[in-house]
């Protein structure tokens, strides 16, 4: 009965629910989808949400998930943009480095270098001056020792002359100079 | 009267495998006019609030670094957004806003429609017919602007013989308005048999005998319907693509 009323026409199934309170009234009505008086209901409530959902979707949702989207797409460019950059930069603070390195290093054997060769310059100065020093002091030392072996000699001379003059006199003659100084010179000389 | 047969009954099997698609009015037992709050009502407004809660709330922070909810958002943006392009090319991605609207609605729907005690919207054929009307006179009416009467090449195929070509013209031309049809009763018939296959499952139950095997199915069943469910939503949504496809570029 409640399954005619129901087919029949729509307002049927409301009664019949209305009736039953729950599923009894229905279940034999077969499929509720094909209760044509329930569509208008449906597409109505249907286009109101999809027009909802179209509206949220287009005006909130979808700019703002795209714009998060770009945004990294973009952050993550730009970040991988930066890292290369960086490692750019280490490359080139390590060439500089390397450099200066090598430049110091060049800088110091220079230095040494320098160094050394003054060093060397100094040394050879005071070394000539030091031979020349030497050579004077010999030269003069030689003089020194030319004199007094000149000296000596004459000493020897006069010692020689005075010696034979007095062993002459003490043989009781008579020493005449001049014989005395010709002996004496030629036994000096020979 | 018919409460007392249903509860005489209630004590052998009795099955109501439909009762959970009737549409009722929320607030009192009036007729169910156009206008008048149902189910339908209630259950398409949980959908309006479970999209704003995926796509609007997650991503109100428009974080660099998403949280769980609004990677969720991201995929299912991706997601279609990758599928437009991929089978209309660039130039259908104007159209994203249509496609992504009828996606998130019919899986929301659908999912929702899952949980125990509710009403599943896209289980009726007035729901989704809807959905496939407008689709089918979106396209077509897109075809015809954007392509005047070459739009009707889609019909005439041009890399077959000419004496094959009227024979399939009028196949086209049948595949083509069949195309709603069987675009909305997909949707709607999966989801109104795998309800209606867990309800008498759930009839079982009754039994004590096999109320184990019972049970053992409906879950069964329902990791299957859940499965379905997104699969119906992605299958409807994919075609509207490839019927975009054709819109936007008619010739085979």
């Amino acid at each position: 009965m409640a399954t005619e009323t129901h087919t029949a026409e729509g307002q049927g199934l409301a009664d019949a629910i209305g009736v039953s309170g729950d599923h009894a009234g229905a279940s034999a009505a077969g499929m509720p989808q094909l209760d044509l008086s329930h569509f208008p209901n449906q597409i109505f409530w249907l286009l109101v949400t999809l027009v909802v959902i179209y509206l949220v979707l287009s005006r909130i949702a979808l700019p703002r998930i795209g714009a998060v989207l770009a945004e990294r797409a973009g952050t993550i460019t730009n970040d991988i943009a930066a890292a290369e950059d960086l490692k750019q930069k280490a490359v080139e603070a390590e060439d500089a480095y390397n450099k200066a390195l090598a430049d110091a290093r060049a800088e110091a054997n220079r230095i040494v270098a320098e160094t050394k060769a003054s060093i060397q310059a100094d040394l050879d100065e005071a070394i000539a001056k030091a031979d020349a020093e030497i050579a004077a002091k010999a030269a003069e030392s030689e003089k020194a020792i030319a004199d007094i072996r000149a000296g000596a000699v004459e000493s020897v001379q006069i010692v020689a002359k005075d010696t034979a003059a007095a062993i002459v006199s003490a043989l009781g003659f008579e020493p005449k100079a001049e014989q005395i100084d010709g002996a004496v010179d030629s036994r000096v000389k020979g | 009267m018919a409460t007392e047969a249903a509860h005489g009954e209630g004590s052998s099997l009795v099955f109501h495998p439909m009762d959970q698609f009737m549409v009722t009015p929320l607030f009192g037992d009036g007729p169910v006019h156009w206008y008048t709050i149902t189910n339908v009502t209630l259950w398409m407004a949980i959908t309006v609030l479970g999209v704003l809660a995926l796509l609007v709330l997650t991503t109100s922070k428009r974080a660099t670094v998403p949280t769980r909810g609004q990677s969720m958002a991201e995929l299912s943006y991706g997601f279609i957004y990758k599928m437009i392009e991929d089978v209309t090319g660039k130039d259908g991605l104007k159209y994203f806003p249509y496609v992504m609207t009828l996606f998130m609605f019919i899986v929301f729907s659908n999912m929702l429609g899952l949980l125990p005690l509710s009403f599943t919207t896209t289980s009726h054929i007035a729901v989704t017919a809807v959905l496939a009307l407008l689709v089918f006179g979106f396209v077509t009416v897109l075809g015809f602007v954007k392509h005047g009467t070459h739009f009707l090449g889609l019909f005439w195929v041009t890399a077959a013989p000419l004496p094959l070509r009227p024979v399939l013209a009028v196949i086209e031309l049948i595949s083509y308005f069949v195309r709603p049809v069987s675009h909305s009763i997909r949707l709607a018939g999966n989801m109104m048999a795998g309800h209606a296959v867990i309800k008498v499952f759930a009839g079982f139950a009754a039994i004590a005998a096999v109320s184990p095997v019972s049970v053992i199915a409906i879950t069964a069943m329902y990791g299957l319907e859940v499965m379905v469910a997104f699969i119906q939503a992605y299958v409807f949504t994919i075609l509207t693509c490839v019927y975009l496809k054709d819109a936007l570029h008619p010739a085979h």
